[in-house]
Formats: structure tokens, C-alpha cells, sequence
């Protein structure tokens, strides 16, 4: 590292910061992919927010292990081969565990292999810690990918099958919403929550504003 | 062995089950490369020649790691192989459209990461797809990219002259055409199937 981080890395800050402030989906929008394309039941959203955790827990740990042994020429083919070995180690144990699940998630658990969330923590992060920190900042992003990821998911299955993990919320009247299990649903419902998140941030830096003029 | 026609799968490929829009595969560069159709259009031709050739190993992959029986180091060959590829194709524009590399940018390199051409590779695999049959496949989604890529592109740049509340961002905004460009893509539902 040509600048060397000044800051003393504290555990619990690396740990809340994948939670909220730098929350993988909501504010730095990566790993896209999964995020709408398996979020139709809350269930499902679970399930692959925690192969994609244990995903990134394990080549966290292992780039952070192996940070100095990796030549900078080929890190990047490096971190992929690690993080594809777990991929097909998840791929596998899905499939043994629950064969529905491994059906309704079907191509996407190979696709964690591409997820840019993955790679950019080991890339940006572990390469550049020790295995402690990089550990706690797999677990803070993958809990807040996990939390995203059923934010969606909760949404889409209570408006497009007026459920929530298979239990039906809504007396017999309710139309769904097929819209929201639909590929577009989860395009608007990540839109939506966006939206929600910008308009929050905006009215509390507006809000600031407001009280630094009343100081003056 | 898959019998569908191959006009079919393209078609299929291209417009029905659009990789982008109903399977949400390569939605970081969709996002990111979509503000001019210029750039939008070479990186959907960068994509679709990755998307072609990965296509093309990942069937002989495909077999002889099932002819020596190891079919579970798939996914790290399939990965091996895409980002060669994409080393290939980046060191060919810097080569012949020094221009075109720079306007890329780190996107070329995040082919490799591209969801789309994983996603071909083993969809093609777990369908059972011949070799033409595969060539098809990679042609219909790479053109299925570009489409929605340029389509995208069109709408932002007519956008960029309308007035939106500032908390629509970028992303949000993006977010919210992509979600309408999704339901209009529907509307092939039932075309080659």
C-alpha cells in the first residue's frame, strides 16, 4: 500500500458500517444480480443472502490469509479461483440439504462466482487486513446484504402472493400483485426502496442545514 | 440433446427471456454503461463477441470435463476460460481502437464479472444445447444485451433534458425505466417458445 491507513481499524465500526452506512445493496449497489433476480419469496431471499455470506466469510478469510503470498499481477484470477471453490462447495451442500431450494434458485447459487460484491470486498478489504477485521467485515456486509435481500424479498411475497414465508397474510379477498413477482416487480421494488432511502438522506442533511442557519 | 429449433432459441434468447430484463444477468454494466447510445453499442458488441467465444469453449468444456469426470471443476474452468476471453478482447481494442478502450474504461475488465456470460455458459449447459445450437444461444443474448443496452441508453439520454426530483438518482431513476422496459419485454411472452 503506497498510503498506509492512518485511522486505527476498529472491529465493531468495520462491523456496523456493512450494515447500514455502506450497506452493500442499498447504498453501494453491487451484486445486483441476485438481488432482484431471486428475491420473489422472502425465503428464498434468506437462503441466498447466506450462501453469498458464507461465500464472502470464507475468501475473506482465506485472501486475508494468503495477502501476502498472492502475486499483484494475478490477484484478481487468484480471488476468483477462491471465491469459485466455495461457490461450487455452497453449490453442492444446497443441493444436498434441500433439493426445492436448489431447483427455485437454480442457476443463481453458480452465479455467486460473478457477484462484484464478493470480489470487491476481497479486492478492496481482505487483500489489505489482517484475517480478524476482514472476517468482521464479511460478517457486517454479509448481514447487510442478507438484511437487503429480505427487505425485497418480504415486499414482493406480501403484495404479489399476500404471504410472508408461505403464510398467508390477507383474507381471501386479496388480488395479488403479479407485477411483483414478475422481473419488473423487482426492478421498481429496489426503485422503491432507493427512492426511500435518498428521500430519508436528503431531509436529514436538509435538516441539518436547517439547524446550522438557526445556530448562526 | 435439446431439439429446439434454432431460430427459435434465438429468438427465445433475444427477446422473450432477454438476459438483462427477465433474468437480471449483466445489470452492473446495464447500469453503468448506458448513458450515451454510442458506448452503449460497442459495449454490447465487446459483450456479445465475449459471449460468443466463452459459448464456444464452455461446450467443449463441458464435455470433456464430464469425459474425464470431473464435472464438478465446471464453474472454475467456465470462470478461467470467461476471463481469458475478456483478457483477449481487452488487449484487441486497445490494439485496434485506442478511443473505444478509453471510453470502456474499467468496464471492459468487469466483463469478466459479467453475470450474462457465466449465466450463458451454464444455462446452455443445463439445457443440453449442440454446438450450433450453443452459437445460437450466445448470439440471441448477446443481441437480446445490446437491445436493452441501447434501449436503455436512448431513454436516459432523452432524460437527461427532463426535470426529476433530485432524490431520484441516478440509480433509482435507472431503476424505475428498467423496471418498464421489463414489462414491456413481456409482451414477447409466447414468441418462439
Amino acid at each position: 500500500m503506497a498510503v498506509p491507513d492512518k485511522k486505527p481499524v476498529v472491529a465493531t465500526d468495520e462491523f456496523i458500517k456493512g450494515l447500514w452506512r455502506d450497506n452493500p445493496v442499498f447504498v453501494q449497489v453491487l451484486g445486483m444480480c441476485p438481488v432482484l433476480a431471486v428475491t420473489n419469496t422472502a425465503m428464498n431471499a434468506i437462503a441466498m443472502g447466506l450462501a453469498t455470506s458464507f461465500v464472502m466469510l470464507m475468501s475473506n478469510t482465506l485472501v486475508s490469509t494468503l495477502r501476502n503470498f498472492i502475486p499483484k499481477q494475478v490477484r484478481i484470477a487468484t480471488y476468483i479461483l477462491i471465491i469459485a471453490t466455495f461457490v461450487t462447495i455452497v453449490d453442492y451442500a444446497i443441493e444436498a440439504i434441500s433439493l426445492e431450494l436448489h431447483k427455485s434458485l437454480g442457476a443463481f447459487i453458480s452465479l455467486i462466482v460473478v457477484n462484484c460484491l464478493i470480489l470487491g470486498r476481497a479486492e478492496a478489504f481482505a487483500s489489505k487486513h489482517t484475517v480478524r477485521i476482514a472476517v468482521v467485515d464479511a460478517l457486517g456486509m454479509g448481514i447487510g446484504f442478507t438484511l437487503a435481500l429480505l427487505c425485497l424479498g418480504g415486499v414482493r411475497e406480501i403484495f404479489g402472493e399476500g404471504a410472508l414465508f408461505g403464510i398467508a397474510l390477507f383474507p381471501d379477498g386479496f388480488e395479488p400483485w403479479i407485477v411483483m413477482i414478475l422481473p419488473s416487480g423487482g426492478f421498481f421494488t429496489l426503485a422503491g426502496w432507493l427512492l426511500l432511502i435518498n428521500y430519508m438522506q436528503q431531509r436529514k442533511e436538509r435538516g441539518l442545514a436547517a439547524a446550522e442557519e438557526v445556530t448562526k | 440433446m435439446n431439439e429446439q429449433p434454432l431460430w427459435s432459441i434465438f429468438v427465445n434468447a433475444a427477446l422473450v427471456n432477454n438476459f438483462v430484463l427477465a433474468y437480471f444477468l449483466g445489470i452492473c454494466p446495464f447500469m453503468g454503461v448506458s448513458a450515451k447510445v454510442e458506448t452503449a453499442t460497442r459495449m454490447g458488441g465487446a459483450v456479445m463477441f465475449v459471449m460468443l467465444v466463452s459459448s464456444m469453449c464452455a461446450y467443449g468444456i463441458h464435455h470433456i470435463l464430464i469425459m474425464i469426470g470431473v464435472p464438478f471443476l465446471e464453474l472454475i474452468a467456465f470462470i478461467a476460460v470467461i476471463a481469458s476471453t475478456v483478457q483477449l478482447v481487452e488487449m484487441f481494442i486497445k490494439k485496434m481502437s485506442p478511443a473505444l478502450f478509453r471510453a470502456l474504461g474499467i468496464f471492459l475488465p468487469l466483463i469478466t464479472t459479467n453475470c450474462a456470460i457465466l449465466g450463458l455458459a451454464l444455462f446452455q449447459t443445463n439445457k443440453g444445447y449442440g454446438f450450433v445450437q450453443s452459437i445460437f444461444y450466445a448470439l440471441g443474448a448477446g443481441a437480446g444485451f445490446t437491445l436493452a443496452l441501447v434501449l436503455m441508453a436512448g431513454i436516459r439520454e432523452k432524460l437527461e433534458l427532463a426535470t426529476v426530483p433530485d432524490f431520484v438518482s441516478s440509480t433509482a431513476g435507472a431503476l424505475i425505466i428498467a423496471g418498464i422496459l421489463s414489462l414491456t419485454f413481456m409482451g414477447f411472452a409466447g414468441l418462439g417458445a
